[in-house]
């Protein structure tokens, strides 16, 4: 099967040693490893190489793009119209709805004044598009199709229209790498609505299951609460909904109870997101998930 | 330098490009557990054929771009392929010798180190993976081997006309 061209080698007499030239590479790999776990020093190469990437990207995405516009194209007359009344009795609903929340936020707001608490920052949002999703099943990571450009920073808050979906890792020029809160690296700062227990909510590497590890066994709390962002860690805005909580096993022999919550977000579902800007957060905390997670765990020994 | 003629690297490089794409292709969920490293089987076969070409450097350089495109850590794929296709130059001429069988069973060998880097710096980094994940991909890249092999043989030569 080989070519015959190659039973004898022209190696160049300056080119090194082929063990010599791994133990080079090796080292450099894992001093970028180094760089890359501990800071951000590597962001503006791994940007460059994002961009040169970023054609393979777009060609690989073709093939479901094009699906989607010929799917779109040929729908016929007849769906278009039971999907129009459809979304206008859902239109309807939802502007009811809409009518109360703005009389509960003047509500709020006003509320809020008496107490002279700080006011809650109106988030602006805007939706992109999901242009991939992570070949890599041990990281659940989404790329979608905003990036710097579009004023996306790193730790950007996204959700869908249930609940939080992630946070941006890597914003480049043109698309952005987020996190999603069901990777097992990810750890959420939540509060239950109920009663405003606060805990982590941690990822489990599958799209239906979050952990909330730290809680003691006689925490107040149930199947069936709703568990909201508490806005403690600095990325994410608070009060939005994150999960409902699934199962609660208080085991007596153990510090803390095993609480397994189901993501309101549909984290394998989504092809829209939106990415939200609050107003006060023009410089984002910079907290790399990785080394969050990594010193938690250190912290637990 | 080269044991390949200069106008014959395009359909080379180009394998190994479309090999990238594969690997950062949307695929769903039960597929993605038995993704076949696409990059490792191309990068494996060329490094076999051409080894003085095409060796630790251009697998370093693959890895790299594996790594951003997978949002992966920067150089983990890189020191995976750079240490399977080291292992790979090193013993090329037994390679080529071997008939297919005792190839594929080579390959999953090279494919089990690749997992095992990938792993392990997972776990020194301290991202916890579901340790039935490992053997998917290693499975699905020997199965597929001789596919791989008997697409890039004589690519170079084929192509140019």
């Amino acid at each position: 099967m080989a070519a015959s061209t190659s039973s004898k080698q022209h190696r160049s007499p300056y080119a090194p040693a082929l063990g010599f030239r791994l133990l080079l590479l090796a080292s450099l790999s894992i001093l970028l490893q180094y760089g890359d776990h501990r800071d951000n020093y590597l962001d503006t190469l791994r940007k460059a190489i994002d961009a040169t990437v970023y054609p393979l990207r777009v060609i690989v995405d073709a093939p479901v793009s094009v699906w989607r516009w010929f799917d779109e194209t040929t729908t016929s007359r007849n769906d278009l119209q039971i999907e129009n009344s459809r979304l206008k009795a859902e239109r309807l609903l939802t502007q009811a709805r809409l009518q109360r929340y703005a009389a509960l936020e003047a509500e709020n707001a006003r509320l809020r004044t008496m107490l002279e608490a700080r006011k809650q920052v109106r988030a602006q949002v805007r939706v992109a598009e999901i242009m991939s999703v992570s070949a890599n099943p041990f990281r659940h990571v989404i790329v979608v199709d905003k990036g710097t450009r579009d004023g996306v920073y790193n730790g950007q808050a996204l959700v869908d229209a249930d609940g939080i979906v992630g946070q941006v890792i890597e914003a480049g020029v043109a698309s952005a790498q987020c996190l999603l809160i069901s990777d097992p690296g990810h750890d959420l700062p939540v509060e239950v609505n109920r009663n405003g227990l606060r805990t982590i909510a941690r990822g489990t590497g599958g799209y239906n299951t979050l952990d909330l590890p730290f809680l003691p066994n006689n925490a107040n709390i149930e199947p069936g609460d709703l568990l909201v962002t508490s806005g403690l860690g600095g990325i994410f805005p608070a009060g939005y909904p994150v999960a409902v909580v699934e199962t609660v096993t208080r085991l007596p022999q153990e510090p803390f109870a095993s609480v397994t919550a189901r993501p309101s977000a549909a984290l394998n579902q989504v092809r829209e997101i939106m990415l939200i800007w609050s107003d006060d957060e023009q410089t984002p905390v910079e907290v790399p998930v990785k080394d969050a997670a990594a010193d938690e765990e250190e912290g637990n020994e | 330098m080269s044991d390949v003629r200069p106008s014959r690297h395009t359909p080379i490089i180009v394998s190994i490009v479309i090999a990238l794409m594969l690997a950062i292709a949307p695929m769903p969920g039960w597929a993605d557990a038995f993704r076949p490293a696409w990059v490792v089987l191309t990068l494996i076969y060329w490094s076999m054929t051409f080894p003085s070409s095409y060796s630790v450097g251009a697998a370093w350089i693959s890895g790299l771009v594996l790594d951003v495109g997978q949002g992966t850590l920067l150089g983990q794929h890189a020191l995976a392929l750079s240490i399977v296709i080291y292992i790979t130059v090193k013993f090329h001429l037994q390679l080529r010798q071997f008939p297919m069988l005792q190839l594929m069973a080579t390959v999953f060998a090279f494919l089990a180190i690749y997992q095992f880097v990938l792993f392990w710096i997972n776990g020194i980094v301290g991202i916890s993976v579901p340790a039935n994940t490992y053997w998917g991909p290693v499975i699905a890249g020997t199965i597929v081997w001789p596919l791989v092999s008997a697409l890039l043989m004589n690519v170079p030569q084929r192509v140019r006309r």
